[in-house]
């Protein structure tokens, strides 16, 4: 009886695994243009064959050496910089946002949440300019600081993936520790917070990731104030019509850099999506 | 309202003072601190009203009257600048005057509450709250003012005041040829908003072309997006699936690549000399290059198509956290009940994962409404169209308005379609969300 059954499932499971191979080779495939082109010798964006001529490492040295028009170690230390303080305050902001829409009741709670709901809506874009004149009048313009700023101004909005996991740790826990007399200061910090670990990681990746991403509050920002750049308008910078013959291979080199310690932190920090936490908490 | 004037009228002296001196009843009661700290308020509120505010607001109404000048000056023998008003100056700390005094209002009003409140309590011999006991209240039963103190004051700084700033340009002629500090730009009504509807056909017609393309847009893009990103998800977190890691991370390393190098890289070899249509022609498919980013419909496909490839792995990251998160005990009583995996799945794991991500998912619309990256990096909003007015055909609406704000400065055409697209969003996805079990039966999972 028992063993069509595992044939089948034997069966649906190389079925699966085929379709991921598939899959994640057509996922892969830029992935894998851009490692070879930060690695081709000849320059220029476009060759009229697939496979480079010759492979070079120069490109990659250019990068960190070459600094007279492009100072690409700079521009990533600055990036490292701003992601770091961004990331760390908007994983605060947007947990303690969460924290409160989800598990404290006041009066105000609903018309504050409507309040940002809308506030959401309305195209990013619409802000830079009133922004860049506001950081201009504190004279913080073409700072590293105001793009911190910026980058952890909206905090307050992104709320709702976190609510919603807040939402889905059972309320029995928070009762318990309140019957021990625990205040609402002590259940966020010693029961909701540990119990979190996936949303935190999920807000501090998705916080540390904007800076790396974002060109255009920098370029509004920045303007034309190049040792400031982030490494994204850097690179952007390196593109456009006049460089890119000359600097299309660097770029693919910088960009390489730029992705590996992204990658690494996904990568690294994973098993917080993999980890069940709810799971059994209550019956213990 | 009614009770907040006769809590005021009923109060002593104290009380009454403390609507000219604020937080003297809070003194008079014995809250020290609080008391000084509602004074130190005033007084800086003042300060800045006088000292900085007024000078703005007092010209809010026509946005400043002295152009620059130019004057000769005759011991130099140049031109010299003479510095005249700054309208965007104007605007813009008005608006955080108004602000600022609307606070200082409700501060105002919290300080004759909290006074007459004392005043009842000392009347009637109970117990009035210590600094202390205040502070408590903050960690506890009032922990939600601790919490939203930091984020509301970004939130109003970064998002409010700037929103309200950009809405007021709206009504003005603020674009290229009213530059400040050159020149001065002022109140103009609705001009804006009856030039796109009626007064100019291109503008029309670049309207309701690129409004009807951003919709089509982003219901494609949400859901091809929310779908495949739910399989993808479901497929790697089955049981039949090895290394659920490795594929989980494989998904992941594309879109770790920032957008600006991924989407730059694709758009370049989608090119007519690209990689794609080289690779095409080297296998014999195709004898001339493919206009992916010329044609419109084939552009309009393209950028579709990329973005799931942008997307999917992020539907499917977040999908596999709920997945795990799916309550446990729901399963084991389902199966206690006799139900089967699939009877499973559809009556436990898709409801719970549509449940958990549908605030998620609106706000995904919305985003796709507002996807930026996507259509600048790939297309540039082209093939650019003559028949419309500084926008091509897969431009959406909020691409467009960066070309109007950044290329041609023309703010205050931008600002107006910035108001239609939060009109836009704003109705659908209010209408959405309401109907979601999420908003109304939010307690349900808890």
């Amino acid at each position: 009886m028992k063993h069509p059954v595992n044939r089948r499932k034997l069966r649906a499971s190389i079925g699966l695994h085929t379709l991921l191979t598939v899959l994640s080779i057509l996922w892969m495939l830029p992935v894998f243009w851009l490692l070879i082109s930060s690695f081709r010798k000849e320059p220029g964006a476009y060759t009229p064959y697939l496979w480079p001529k010759a492979f070079t490492f120069d490109n990659y040295i250019r990068l960190f050496t070459d600094t007279r028009l492009f100072n690409f170690p700079r521009w990533f230390m600055n990036t490292l910089f701003v992601a770091a303080c961004s990331c760390m305050i908007t994983t605060i902001l947007t947990l303690m946002v969460a924290y409160v829409y989800s598990r404290l009741r006041f009066k105000s709670r609903r018309a504050i949440m409507n309040i940002s709901l809308i506030l959401g809506m309305f195209p990013g874009f619409m802000s830079m300019i009133a922004i860049y004149h506001f950081m201009k009048a504190i004279g913080l313009d073409q700072t590293l600081l105001a793009l911190i700023l910026v980058y952890s101004g909206g905090a307050a909005l992104n709320y709702y993936i976190a609510k919603g996991f807040f939402d889905t740790i059972p309320k029995s826990l928070d009762e318990a520790a309140t019957l021990d007399g625990a205040s609402k200061h002590t259940v966020f910090w010693k029961i909701i917070l540990p119990n979190s670990k996936p949303i935190v990681v999920n807000t501090a990746i998705n916080a540390f990731i904007a800076p790396w991403v974002d060109f255009i509050f920098v370029s509004v920002i920045m303007k034309d104030n190049y040792k400031n750049y982030t490494v994204a308008k850097g690179l952007y910078t390196m593109v456009d019509r006049a460089n890119i013959y000359q600097y299309y291979t660097v770029f693919c080199a910088g960009s390489v850099v730029v992705a590996i310690p992204i990658v690494l932190l996904f990568i690294r920090l994973q098993k917080y999506y993999v980890a069940g936490v709810t799971g059994g908490a209550t019956k213990g | 309202m009614k009770r907040f004037w006769k809590d005021f009228a009923q109060g002593d002296l104290w009380v009454k003072g403390s609507c000219l001196v604020m937080g003297l009843g809070c003194l008079k009661r014995g809250q020290i601190v609080k008391g000084l700290l509602y004074f130190a308020a005033e007084i800086l509120y003042f300060l800045f009203f006088f000292g900085f505010g007024w000078k703005y607001l007092s010209h809010f109404h026509t946005l400043g009257e002295n152009a620059q000048l130019r004057v000769w000056n005759e011991e130099m023998q140049i031109y010299q600048r003479v510095p005249g008003d700054n309208s965007m100056l104007i605007l813009l700390f008005s608006v955080l005057t108004i602000s600022v005094t609307v606070l200082f209002i409700c501060l105002w009003a919290m300080n004759i509450i909290t006074a007459s409140r004392l005043y009842q309590l000392e009347k009637e011999n109970k117990h009035i709250q210590s600094l202390r006991e205040d502070g408590e209240a903050l960690l506890n039963e009032r922990f939600h003012v601790t919490l939203l103190a930091a984020p509301m004051t970004t939130l109003l700084l970064f998002t409010v005041l700037p929103i309200i700033f950009m809405i007021l340009i709206a009504f003005t002629n603020f674009d290229a040829n009213h530059q400040p500090p050159g020149n001065l730009f002022t109140w103009t009504g609705m001009q804006n908003v009856t030039d796109i509807f009626l007064g100019n056909a291109t503008k029309t017609r670049t309207f309701t072309g690129i409004l009807g393309w951003t919709i089509v847009w982003a219901v494609f893009a949400t859901f091809t997006n929310y779908i495949f990103g739910m399989i993808l998800a479901i497929i790697i977190n089955s049981k039949l699936v090895k290394a659920k890691k490795m594929w989980r991370t494989w998904f992941m390393i594309p879109i770790a690549i920032p957008q600006f190098v991924s989407l730059l890289l694709v758009s370049r070899a989608l090119e007519p000399t690209g990689a794609v249509n080289v690779a095409l022609m080297e296998l014999g498919w195709i004898k001339t290059p493919l206009p992916f980013l010329t044609d419109v419909t084939l552009s309009r496909l393209v950028v579709i198509v990329v973005n799931m490839w942008i997307g999917i792995p992020y539907t499917m990251m977040t999908f596999s956290g709920v997945l795990m998160n799916v309550p446990e005990e729901l399963y084991e009583s389902a199966s206690i009940d006799g139900a089967g995996p699939v009877r499973r799945f559809i009556s436990i794991t898709l409801p719970y994962m549509i449940f958990v991500t549908a605030p998620a998912t609106i706000t995904t619309f919305v985003g796709n409404i507002n996807n930026f990256n996507v259509i600048y990096l790939l297309t540039a909003g082209g093939p650019a169209s003559l028949d419309y007015y500084q926008a091509g055909k897969t431009d959406l609406l909020v691409t467009w308005l960066y070309k109007l704000t950044v290329d041609q400065h023309d703010y205050a055409l931008a600002s107006t379609i910035g108001i239609f697209i939060f009109m836009i969003v704003s109705i659908c996805s209010l209408a959405v969300y309401n109907r979601t079990g999420a908003v109304k039966k939010e307690d349900m999972f808890q």
